[in-house]
């Protein structure tokens, strides 16, 4: 960065995004919280847990840690290895279904 | 790379593959500490993965009940069990201090070094006031018999994922308070605005320093959106 960069106030965003995207966690925080208050059930429950939880990630990432203004090339290397998460998580939960089949037959019908 | 040259690059989606192929550095006009916090944060990412896979796992193949998690982390208030009472404090603390903490960087690169300075200050309470709740949380599990390896509510599993995912994430959270407190004293001692050098990199100090450790600190709030998703609310 040269001289001139240093000394001029670098360009910052509206106060006014930031107490926006502050206020809509609160909401949202609040709306997961309500999900366990009215004691939702089953996939109602899963699906509501999901989209506030998603909803709050993507506000954080996109405007406190500024991913929304930054280049394109750091989004795409940041935001593809998750799809090798997604992946891991596919094959624990078929994992996890044998798992839990063997143990129907070995320790509960077995025994 | 200032300003002017970035403007010429290609943007959006075309600027991808000329980025990375430019044979230059891949991150265009992005601070090269930057860079590398955003890298540590994916391979920290991959490691709470990793945890929060195992705790799916775990918990979707015991044939045994896993423990009722509103009802394991209700706080009585006036005799009455509210559920999940003390969680949903701690979400709001920490949803507050990152709140402060992107102002404080804000305010960092306007170069309005007080404001940067109490902004940063709050974040480190906040994050104490989260770790002092989690250490209640813990202590208070810990006397109703809640072990690794076993616990009164059901699944034997509960405990060690319990102990060993929320230990991991407060011990980011410490480490970041810690951080915090020293930045605080950098910012207030007016290391960024004279670019005094740094103790150990020898570098000048800059606010992008500032901007580096918020991400840091989002990342622990980050990662708390989804340990209050998966593990308390689920």
């Amino acid at each position: 960065m040269n001289e001139q960069t240093k000394k001029a106030p670098a360009t910052t965003h509206k106060l006014g995004i930031y107490l926006w995207i502050w206020g809509l966690l609160f909401v949202l925080s609040f709306c997961s919280y309500l999900v366990d208050w009215f004691a939702f059930q089953g996939l109602l429950r899963w699906t509501l847990i999901l989209i506030f939880m998603f909803l709050k990630a993507g506000l954080i990432m996109a405007f406190f840690m500024h991913l929304f203004w930054e280049r394109y090339t750091l989004v795409n290397v940041l935001l593809w290895p998750m799809t090798a998460i997604a992946c891991f998580i596919g094959l624990m939960v078929a994992e996890a279904k044998y798992t839990v089949f063997t143990r129907f037959v070995y320790f509960v019908l077995g025994s | 790379m200032d300003n002017s040259a970035l403007g010429k690059l290609p943007k959006g989606w075309k600027g991808v593959p000329n980025d990375l192929g430019s044979d230059q550095t891949a991150f265009k006009g992005v601070n090269w500490g930057k860079a590398m916090m955003w890298i540590f944060l994916l391979s920290d990412t991959f490691i709470f993965s990793c945890f929060l896979i195992s705790y799916m796992k775990g918990r979707s193949s015991t044939v045994v009940d896993w423990p009722n998690p509103s009802e394991v982390f209700a706080l009585h208030v006036g005799g009455v069990p509210v559920p999940l009472l003390l969680i949903a404090i701690m979400t709001f603390v920490l949803i507050t201090s990152s709140g402060t903490m992107a102002l404080a960087v804000k305010y960092g690169y306007e170069r309005n070094r007080k404001m940067c300075g109490y902004l940063i200050l709050a974040t480190a309470f906040g994050g104490l006031t989260f770790v002092g709740m989690q250490a209640f949380e813990w202590t208070k599990l810990i006397h109703e018999g809640v072990r690794p390896w076993e616990n009164p509510f059901g699944a034997k599993q509960f405990g060690s994922f319990f102990f060993m995912i929320t230990g991991f994430h407060g011990t980011h959270v410490s480490i970041g308070v810690i951080f915090l407190f020293i930045f605080a004293r950098k910012v207030f001692r007016g290391d960024f605005d004279t670019g005094k050098r740094g103790y150990f990199t020898s570098m000048k100090s800059d606010y992008v320093a500032i901007e580096i450790l918020g991400l840091y600190w989002h990342f622990v709030d980050l990662v708390w959106v989804f340990i209050f998703a998966f593990f308390y609310l689920w």
